[in-house]
Parts: C-alpha cells; sequence; structure tokens
C-alpha cells in the first residue's frame, strides 16, 4: 500500500489559511490502512484545524467527508457536492488522489494534507517501512522475494557492499542489511547459485528518473 | 463585590471496571469531589479515540479527564495501555494547535482508590483553573458540519 503522514497542523493551517469554507476530504484506501487520512484522522485534523483557526481569530469552516478511493473517478463523483459548496478541498489522499481531485474539479483550489512517502507494508504495530521504490522493472525473483533496489541503502544488484557490521547496514545501523536477507532467504530455498550470476547494469530508464509514466493496454481501451 | 472565580468544565471519561467504581465508591463513602466533573462511563478507556478527546474540546470542554485501570490490571489486559499511547498523541496535537497539553490528563486508579480518585480531581480542577477557560470557548461556539 501506498504509505503517507499527515502535515503538522501549523503547516495546514498556512495552506488553508485563505480560505473560509474547506473540504476535508479523505481517503479510504491505502491511507485509511496507514492511519493517516481516513475518516478517523479526517475527523481529528477537521477537530484540530477548526480550534486551531479559532484560536488564531481566522474565520475557517470545516466540512468533514470520506470517500472510498480518491484516485478513481467513480469515487470522486461521490464528493461533487461537497467539492461545489466549499471553497476549497484539503485532501488527505495520496499524492495520485490530489491530483486526481484537482484534475477533475479545475475550478477549486486542491491542497494536500499529508505528505506520502513510501509503498511499504505494516511491519509491526504503528510502524511501516519501505518495500517498493517502483523502479519499473522488477527484479523480485532474482533476490528471495527480498528488493535490493529498495531495501539496500546503495541499491547494489551484485551485493554485498562489504561494509556491513554483523547483519546491520553500514548506512543506518537501525536496519538489517538487505543483502545478509537476501542471502539467508536464498539458501534457505536452495537458490544460492543466483548470487554466482553478475547481473548487468539494471535499465532504471523505466524508473522515475525520466518523468511520470504511463502504462496503456490497447485490449482495455475504448 | 467578590470577584468571580472561574468554575472550569471538565469531562471525565472513566472505565467501568474501575474509575467508574472508585467514583461511585467516593459517592457511597460521602467523600467529596468538585462538580466540575462531568463523567462518562466508558466500557475501557482503550475505548477511547483521539477524535472523542478533540471533539471534547472542540465543544467547549475547558480539561479532559482520562481515568483507566492500574497498569497491569486492565479489565481487557491492555486497554488502559492503549488509552495511554491515544493522550499523549492528542497532548501533542494540542500543542500543535496552540494548547496547553496540561488540560488532557491520564490517571490510573482502581477501583478501591475513592480518596485518590476525588484528590486527582481536585488537583485537575485546579491546574484547569490556574490555565483559565478553555480559548477555543473563548474565541466562539463551535460548528461542526456534514460530517459523514
Amino acid at each position: 500500500m501506498i504509505v503517507a503522514q499527515r502535515k503538522t497542523i501549523p503547516d495546514l493551517l498556512e495552506i488553508v489559511k485563505n480560505h473560509k469554507k474547506i473540504l476535508v476530504l479523505g481517503c479510504g484506501t491505502c491511507v485509511t490502512v496507514c492511519l493517516a487520512g481516513g475518516q478517523r484522522e479526517v475527523s481529528i485534523i477537521a477537530s484540530a484545524l477548526r480550534m486551531a483557526a479559532k484560536l488564531k481569530g481566522l474565520p475557517l469552516e470545516v466540512e468533514e467527508l470520506t470517500i472510498e478511493r480518491q484516485c478513481d473517478n467513480v469515487f470522486i463523483e461521490q464528493a461533487a457536492e461537497a467539492i461545489e459548496r466549499n471553497d476549497a478541498v484539503l485532501s488527505l489522499g495520496c499524492g495520485a488522489g490530489v491530483q486526481a481531485i484537482a484534475e477533475r474539479y479545475t475550478s477549486k483550489a486542491v491542497y494536500a494534507g499529508l505528505d506520502t512517502a513510501f509503498i511499504g507494508i505494516l511491519e509491526e504495530r504503528g510502524v511501516w517501512a519501505e518495500k517498493c521504490a517502483a523502479c519499473g522493472v522488477c527484479v523480485l525473483h532474482q533476490y528471495g522475494g527480498i528488493c535490493p533496489v529498495t531495501r539496500c541503502a546503495k541499491h547494489m544488484l551484485n551485493g554485498p557492499c562489504g561494509s556491513s557490521r554483523e547483519d546491520r547496514c553500514e548506512v543506518n545501523p537501525a536496519r538489517q542489511c538487505a543483502w545478509q536477507l537476501i542471502y539467508k532467504r536464498l539458501k534457505e530455498i536452495g537458490q544460492l547459485d543466483r548470487l554466482k550470476e553478475i547481473k548487468p547494469p539494471k535499465n532504471w530508464s523505466l524508473g522515475q528518473d525520466g518523468g511520470y509514466r504511463t502504462i496503456v493496454r490497447e485490449d482495455h481501451r475504448i | 463585590m467578590k470577584p468571580e472565580v472561574f468554575e472550569p468544565k471538565i469531562v471525565a471519561f472513566c472505565c467501568h471496571y474501575c474509575a467508574y467504581s472508585s467514583a461511585d465508591l467516593a459517592g457511597s463513602m460521602r467523600i467529596q469531589y468538585p462538580p466540575n466533573v462531568r463523567i462518562i462511563r466508558t466500557p475501557c478507556t482503550g475505548r477511547l479515540e483521539t477524535e472523542y478527546f478533540m471533539k471534547a474540546f472542540e465543544n467547549g470542554a475547558d480539561g479532559v479527564l482520562v481515568a483507566g485501570c492500574l497498569e497491569g490490571g486492565c479489565h481487557f489486559v491492555e486497554g488502559n495501555l492503549c488509552a495511554k499511547r491515544r493522550v499523549n498523541y492528542t497532548k501533542d496535537l494540542l500543542e500543535e494547535i496552540g494548547m496547553e497539553k496540561e488540560r488532557l490528563r491520564m490517571v490510573n486508579v482502581s477501583a478501591a482508590m475513592a480518596r485518590p480518585l476525588a484528590d486527582i480531581i481536585i488537583d485537575m480542577v485546579e491546574t484547569v483553573r490556574k490555565l483559565g477557560p478553555s480559548p477555543i470557548k473563548l474565541n466562539g461556539s463551535s460548528k461542526q458540519e456534514g460530517r459523514q
């Protein structure tokens, strides 16, 4: 899922301070699961904004709404009326959700209430970790299901680097060395011979460096 | 003329098994505590979410007291520990907003601690009295709209 975290209340107030009526719009998908932008967080952030505005003497009315998915036109429609009656939208969706709303409602100011961080999973209660860098060409099959692009600080495809201490990464000892994990996992599944293959340089042009990416499925186009 | 003393309104969320019982016991034992607290009985403080505290403040509470079982003595094992983390999170949020975090307090009492609970309430009332009325209340009434 996409993992995000909320901006601070002073930051949010600064973003919306020129508006009198705003809609705090939550998303019921990834950001609900990572406890950043679901119905509960909408309620908390809306309350906090109302109180913070009052303390600063700003006339701010805040409406709350959460839709199932902000990155999908079918669901965005459900927010149409609420968006219409407000001056601006403070979206608690991920970056994709914010932009989807902004593209659909061109005359409204749409702001991001969250900082979208990464694609990751819940590792333990209250802890999320990045697992995928969306690099465009997945190499997980070669590394026992552990991604060196995301989890190795040096993105090494032919690791390890030689500076790990015990099983800790030299860049941040709080993290496990991805290559240690890869070795253990490949040994466990009897595929250690994969480490003997020298991997050629990865095609990074399919990653984020060439601007935004699109996928076209002709069989689904109308 | 006698100067008017500020009487704070404090919402006290009390868990059914310990804090509410000890408030009940305080009544049976004729132990006095200030009438400034409005007690709300909850099945467990673990039931309380951040938004409950926020709504209480938004709707004009001068202070919020969360009273759960003693740590290790929760009827639902760790509900009071969940509440403790949420209270701490809300305190940080209050600071971000610009309110004094002392307006929110979590305490732990057993069902037999009637006197200590009364003392806690007295102390909480005095703390909030010193802080003064909630700045939210001073800046006009709250208004909630169109919540889904």
